[in-house]
């Protein structure tokens, strides 16, 4: 039966693209970013990455185990998890909270739909959102960037979203640092979490995605064009209340959003015009919680309302199929 | 059917809140800890006693057309005697359930036992009906609110339960811990039901 004619369906050439690949590449890009974040909160930073990325590792393993699926941690998935939750937590992030983020990610955020793929929500941001609501005085203690060699522990900052909203609560007027002098924070020295320390290495990280065509550009040039755009419109309006849009984009954690968080493949858009419409909803739902809402940063609460209607675009911007006809009214 | 029979039923293999997913309005909005929950599920109880012998009583006489409004006012009587009652008595638990106890009223278990069981059957069997479906609604409402008042205030009645280093999860009293916590209940009863 040796020379029997194998038939199957296409495609027959296959590109070579697998998860795995995917996740690696992504996790090499991040590596500028993690190693600054390193760098700028010394050993803290260190011990929220490792817990984070090796819980979310281990608790995928024990899903697997317990929903008897095969063993899913070799594509990568859960370690990325695992990086992009620590970059949205503070270096100060006691080990538990660590933990418990791992396990809120993994568990709650993915596995429970069935593991990669399957999940309607961002699992890191899941895990960002719940710890940030469960646990607010934990997860806004901030840390100014301390290096490791200034032999300091730690110094607590404000971010300078949460220095603004406060200031605006205030006096109804921006504070000094959110209208001049804050292009320093470009480079990485800024008071947040570990992954809005340098907008400059996130973003050569996201351009080396889409130069290896990991992702496409339109969810993060769509995401920081409506920020930049719709901040700007307000900005003008009145510069002395509302900040410059320079100033939405390099702090928080835009570009990590814009780049790394909103382009997540499992619940973004499939087609580019509906991925412009979700990055254009990022964009306005962050401007409108950075200006109006309760919390000072709102990358991550867009993102997951975006998620949330990212069946609903797909529905809407269906591709036409070839040759089909368009029907009579 | 045995009164047992019944009676267990409610409790369990037709549980409201757990099997059914009836009157989920006031299971996820009142059980932030384990006292409103049982208030809720008690107060919820006694007027599914009353209404289900009152309807079972008239149920020869009430015309089957005009049947519902019927049934909602026999509810809204008890309803009211509840609120006042317990206006006058736990003050603090009435103002802790605010709205959700005139939201009694339509509350679908009490209708849904009224129509389905109690305008077709004796008045004995429809109060044993009424006690077991109404205490395996105030079972759930307990279950679920000491949960959550355990994880997201750590206490129990409002006994502290922990040492001074443990940290609430606040997000179990706000109301997405009502559907995860519940969420994941019936997925974990699903699970050891199932095997």
């Amino acid at each position: 039966m040796d020379n029997q004619l194998y038939l199957s369906s296409s495609p027959h050439i296959h590109s070579g693209e697998t998860t795995e690949r995917i996740m690696r590449l992504v996790i090499y890009a991040l590596l500028p970013a993690i190693l600054l974040s390193l760098i700028f909160f010394g050993l803290p930073a260190l011990s929220v990455l490792l817990i984070c990325t090796l819980g979310c590792i281990g608790f995928e393993a024990l899903a697997c185990r317990l929903m008897k699926l095969p063993n899913s941690i070799k594509d990568g998935s859960g370690a990325l998890t695992g990086i992009l939750l620590a970059l949205n937590l503070p270096a100060s992030t006691p080990w538990w909270i660590s933990l418990l983020g791992a396990a809120i990610a993994i568990l709650i955020g993915k596995m429970i739909y069935g593991g990669l793929g399957y999940n309607p929500f961002n699992p890191a941001l899941v895990a960002r959102v719940v710890l940030l609501i469960s646990f607010p005085v934990q997860m806004t203690r901030w840390t100014a960037p301390t290096p490791l060699t200034s032999g300091i522990d730690a110094v607590s900052a404000a971010t300078p979203l949460g220095e603004m909203k406060t200031a605006v609560m205030l006096t109804g007027k921006l504070p000094e640092m959110a209208t001049s002098g804050f292009l320093n924070y470009f480079s990485g020295n800024i008071a947040g979490c570990l992954g809005e320390v340098s907008a400059l290495a996130l973003l050569a990280g996201g351009l080396f995605l889409i130069y290896k065509k990991v992702i496409s550009w339109h969810i993060p040039v769509s995401f920081i064009g409506s920020t930049l755009a719709i901040s700007a419109i307000f900005w003008l309006i009145d510069p002395s209340k509302y900040p410059n849009p320079l100033f939405h984009l390099i702090t928080g954690g835009l570009v990590l959003g814009a780049f790394f968080m909103a382009t997540d493949m499992v619940t973004s858009p499939v087609t580019h015009k509906g991925m412009l419409i979700f990055g254009f909803g990022c964009g306005l739902l962050t401007i409108l919680i950075r200006l109006f809402g309760g919390y000072p940063e709102g990358v991550s609460f867009a993102i997951l309302l975006m998620n949330a209607a990212t069946p609903l675009i797909d529905r809407y911007c269906r591709p036409k199929i070839y040759g089909q006809v368009e029907q009579q009214a | 059917m045995s009164l047992k029979k019944i009676f267990t039923r409610g409790l369990w293999k037709e549980n409201a809140v757990f099997k059914l997913l009836l009157g989920l309005c006031p299971v996820l909005a009142v059980t932030t800890n384990a006292e409103n929950g049982l208030g809720m599920g008690l107060a919820t109880t006694f007027v599914l006693l009353c209404s289900n012998g009152v309807v079972a009583l008239m149920r020869n006489i009430i015309p089957s057309g005009v049947r519902i409004p019927a049934f909602i006012i026999i509810i809204a009587t008890f309803v009211t005697i509840v609120q006042l009652v317990m206006e006058a008595w736990t003050y603090e638990l009435y103002q802790a359930l605010g709205i959700f106890i005139p939201l009694i009223v339509c509350n679908c278990l009490i209708l849904g036992r009224a129509e389905a069981f109690a305008s077709k059957r004796p008045v004995f069997s429809s109060l044993v009906d009424a006690i077991g479906m109404g205490s395996g609604f105030t079972l759930a409402l307990f279950v679920l609110g000491a949960i959550r008042e355990i994880f997201g205030s750590g206490e129990l009645f409002g006994v502290t339960l922990f040492g001074a280093g443990y940290q609430p999860m606040l997000l179990m009293i706000l109301p997405p811990g009502a559907f995860i916590s519940m969420g994941l209940l019936l997925a974990l009863m699903n699970k050891f039901e199932n095997r």
